[in-house]
C-alpha cells in the first residue's frame, strides 16, 4: 500500500504547480485552470488524511472533498462568465492588457 | 465536542436560532422567483423600485431578528456547526445594518444602471446571508463554504455592469485574486485537518492544547500547524484586505459600482474579521505565541502600505479604497493584543468590535457622499469635490465628520475605536506597534484633511448638487451614529464587552 507521504507529495506538487501557474501565466483561462489544480491538491490531501486517519467512520474528509468539487464548478462558472464579458468588451483575455484600473 | 446532530424535536428548536439566515434565504429566493414569474413586458421603472423595497424589508426583518438575540447570555450551537453567541449576533447586527444602509442609498443607483432587473437584489440578499453564516460558523467546512459563497456572489456584484469596462475589469481581477487566495486557504485547512483530525474549531483547540500539555512531539505538530495557519490566514487576510493580499482592493473598489464597493469595504470586511477572530481566538488559541508576531507584522505592513499609497491618489474613491486597507491594519492591532485577562476593560477583542462598528457607519457614509457626487458630476476625481461647501453644504459637512472619524479625532466614533485598539496594544506593552499606528494615523490625517481643504478652500466650479432621497436618509443615519458613538458610547461599549467576553470565555 502506498504510504500517506506519497499522496501528500502528489498534493504538494499539484498545489505548487497550480500556484506557480496562477502567478506566472498571463492568460485568464490558464490562471483559472491553475486554480483548479490547487483545489484538487487540497482534495487529494483531504481524502488521504481521511483514509489514513484514526476515525475512517467519520466521513468528514470525504464529504468536504465532494463539497469542494461542487464549489469549484460554481467558481469556474462565474469565472468563465466574467472572462467572457471582459472578452466581449476588449477582445482580449491577456491580464497584462487589463490596465484601466491602476495607480 | 464532536459532531452532535440533534434529533427531530431539536431540529425545529434550532430553526429559531438561525432565524436571520432563514429570513434572508427566503427573501433572496422570493425576489428571484418573482422576477422569473413576472411578465417580461411589464419590466420597467416600477419593478426595480419594488424589488428594492422588498429587499429592504427582508434585510430589516433579518436585522430585527438578530437584534432580538443580541442579549443571549449563554452561547448556543445550531446544527452542530453554527455558534449563536453575543459575538456572532453583534457581527450580524453590524453587517445587516451596513447592508440596509447600502440598500436604501444605493438602490436607485443600481436600478438606473441595471434596467430594473431583480438579479442585483437577489445577489445582494444572498451576499448578506453568506456574511451572516460566516459570522456564526464554528467548523472549517462551513467557514470555507460561507467565505466562498460570499466571494462568488461578490465577484458577480463587482462585475455587475457588464457594459462598463471598468466594472468588468474589477470583477475579473477580484475573481482571479480571490480564487487563488481561497484555494491557498483550502490547502491550509486540509493540512489543519491532517494535523488534528477534525474540522471543528473547538476540537482543534482541544487537540493542540492536549498535545502541548503532554509534550508529545510539539516539534512535529508545529511543523504542520504553522504552515497551515499561515496558508489559512492568506485566504482570510485576502477578504479583510490585509497585506500582502490587498492589491485587489483598490482596483476592485475603484471599478465596481459604488454601492458594491461600499459593502465590500465595510460589511464584507467585518465578516472576514469575524472569521479571523473565531479561527484564531477559538481554534488556534494554544498557538497564540506563534501567531501573534505574524499578525503584528502584518498589521504594521498593512497600515503603512495602505497609507503611503493613499497619499498619492487624486481620485477620492481610490483614496478611500487604500484608506480602508490601512484601517484593516489598525483593526488587526486589537487582535494582536487580545487576551483573556484584562485589568482596564480593554481586552483587545472589544476594541476590534468597537472599531468595526464605528468604521461601518463612517465608511458607508464616506462612500455615500462619493456616490452622491458621482450621481451629479459623473466623476469621483478630487476636482469634482472643488468648493463642495458652496454647492452642497450639508453633504460637505457630513463628509468632514466622516473624514475626521476616519482620522480618529475625538467626539467621533472613529476615535473610540482607535482608543480601544491602541489602548489594548499599549496595555500589552506592544509599544512599537502602537507607535507605528500613531505615526500612520498622522500620515493618514494628511490625505483626509486634503479632501477637506479641497471642499472648503477652492473655487466652486460646477452646479448645485442635489443628493437623491435614499442617499440623504442613509447619510443622516450614518452621521448620527458616528457622532453618537463619539459622544455617548456607553451602550455600545456594554454590547461589545458582552460579545467579546463570551468568545474569550470559550478560549480560556
Amino acid at each position: 500500500m502506498v504510504p500517506l507521504t506519497g499522496y501528500l507529495l502528489v498534493g504538494a506538487f499539484l498545489f505548487s504547480a497550480g500556484l506557480y501557474g496562477a502567478l506566472a501565466r498571463k492568460n485568464a483561462i490558464a490562471v483559472l485552470m491553475s486554480i483548479e489544480l490547487m483545489l484538487n491538491a487540497a482534495n487529494i490531501n483531504l481524502v488521504a488524511f481521511w483514509r489514513y486517519g484514526d476515525t475512517p467512520a467519520d466521513l468528514t474528509g470525504q464529504v468536504f472533498a465532494v463539497l469542494i468539487i461542487a464549489l469549484a464548478a460554481a467558481e469556474a462558472a462565474v469565472g468563465l462568465a466574467l472572462i467572457i464579458s471582459v472578452y466581449r468588451e476588449r477582445k482580449t483575455v491577456d491580464l497584462d492588457e487589463l490596465d484601466l484600473l491602476a495607480g | 465536542m464532536s459532531a452532535v446532530f440533534p434529533n427531530g424535536g431539536a431540529v425545529l428548536n434550532d430553526l429559531g436560532l438561525i432565524l436571520p439566515e432563514i429570513i434572508l434565504l427566503i427573501g433572496g429566493l422570493f425576489i428571484f422567483c418573482l422576477d422569473v414569474a413576472s411578465d417580461p413586458k411589464a419590466q420597467g421603472k416600477r419593478t426595480g423600485a419594488s424589488y428594492m423595497a422588498l429587499s429592504i424589508l427582508f434585510i430589516a426583518a433579518a436585522l430585527l431578528a438578530s437584534m432580538l438575540q443580541l442579549k443571549v447570555t449563554e452561547p448556543q450551537v445550531a446544527y452542530g456547526m453554527m455558534t449563536i453567541d453575543g459575538f456572532a449576533m453583534f457581527i450580524k447586527v453590524t453587517i445587516l445594518t451596513g447592508m440596509l444602509l447600502v440598500a436604501i442609498a444605493g438602490g436607485g443607483y443600481m436600478n438606473k444602471r441595471t434596467e430594473n432587473r431583480s438579479e442585483f437584489w437577489t445577489f445582494f440578499i444572498m451576499v448578506s446571508l453568506a456574511m451572516c453564516v460566516a459570522a456564526s460558523a464554528n467548523n472549517l467546512v462551513l467557514i470555507y463554504i460561507a467565505i466562498e459563497f460570499l466571494s462568488i456572489t461578490s465577484y458577480m456584484l463587482a462585475g455587475f455592469l457588464r457594459a462598463d469596462r471598468r466594472s468588468n475589469e474589477a470583477g475579473l481581477k477580484y475573481f482571479l485574486y480571490g480564487s487563488v487566495a481561497s484555494a491557498v486557504m483550502l490547502y491550509g485547512i486540509s493540512l489543519l485537518y491532517g494535523a488534528t483530525g477534525s474540522l471543528y474549531l473547538s476540537d482543534i483547540a482541544t487537540f493542540f492544547a492536549a498535545a502541548m500539555e503532554g509534550h508529545e512531539s510539539i516539534q512535529g505538530i508545529a511543523f504542520a500547524a504553522i504552515p497551515a495557519t499561515v496558508l489559512t490566514l492568506a485566504g482570510l487576510g485576502f477578504k479583510a484586505s490585509l497585506a500582502p493580499f490587498y492589491q485587489w482592493a483598490p482596483d476592485t473598489y475603484d471599478g465596481s459600482p459604488t454601492p458594491v464597493a461600499t459593502y465590500l469595504s465595510t460589511a464584507s470586511k467585518t465578516a472576514a474579521f469575524a472569521v479571523i477572530v473565531r479561527v484564531f481566538v477559538v481554534g488556534l488559541a494554544p498557538f497564540q505565541v506563534n501567531w501573534v508576531p505574524i499578525l503584528a507584522g502584518l498589521s504594521i505592513i498593512t497600515m503603512t502600505m495602505g497609507n503611503l499609497a493613499a497619499l498619492r491618489q487624486t481620485n477620492v474613491k481610490r483614496m478611500l479604497a487604500y484608506s480602508s486597507v490601512a484601517q484593516a491594519g489598525y483593526i488587526l492591532m486589537g487582535l494582536v493584543a487580545v487576551t483573556t485577562f484584562s485589568t482596564s476593560g480593554m481586552d483587545g477583542l472589544n476594541g476590534v468590535l468597537l472599531y468595526l462598528f464605528a468604521y461601518l457607519f463612517t465608511n458607508v457614509g464616506a462612500f455615500l457622499v462619493i456616490m452622491a457626487v458621482e450621481e451629479t458630476t459623473g466623476s469621483t476625481e478630487l476636482s469634482a469635490f472643488h468648493g463642495l461647501i458652496h454647492r452642497a453644504p450639508g453633504l460637505a459637512v457630513m463628509f468632514v465628520i466622516f473624514l475626521l472619524s476616519l482620522t480618529g479625532i475625538p467626539l467621533t466614533g472613529g476615535f473610540l475605536g482607535k482608543f480601544y485598539v491602541f489602548g489594548a496594544a499599549i496595555q500589552h506593552q506592544y509599544f512599537w506597534l502602537a507607535a507605528a499606528g500613531l505615526v500612520n494615523a498622522g500620515i493618514a490625517a494628511f490625505y483626509y484633511l486634503n479632501v477637506v481643504r479641497t471642499m472648503f478652500f477652492t473655487d466652486d466650479k460646477g452646479t448645485v448638487l442635489n443628493a437623491p432621497m435614499g442617499i440623504q436618509i442613509s447619510l443622516v443615519i450614518c452621521t448620527v451614529a458616528t457622532l453618537w458613538m463619539g459622544v455617548y458610547p456607553a451602550t455600545v461599549i456594554e454590547w461589545v464587552n458582552t460579545a467579546s467576553a463570551q468568545i474569550l470565555a470559550v478560549a480560556q
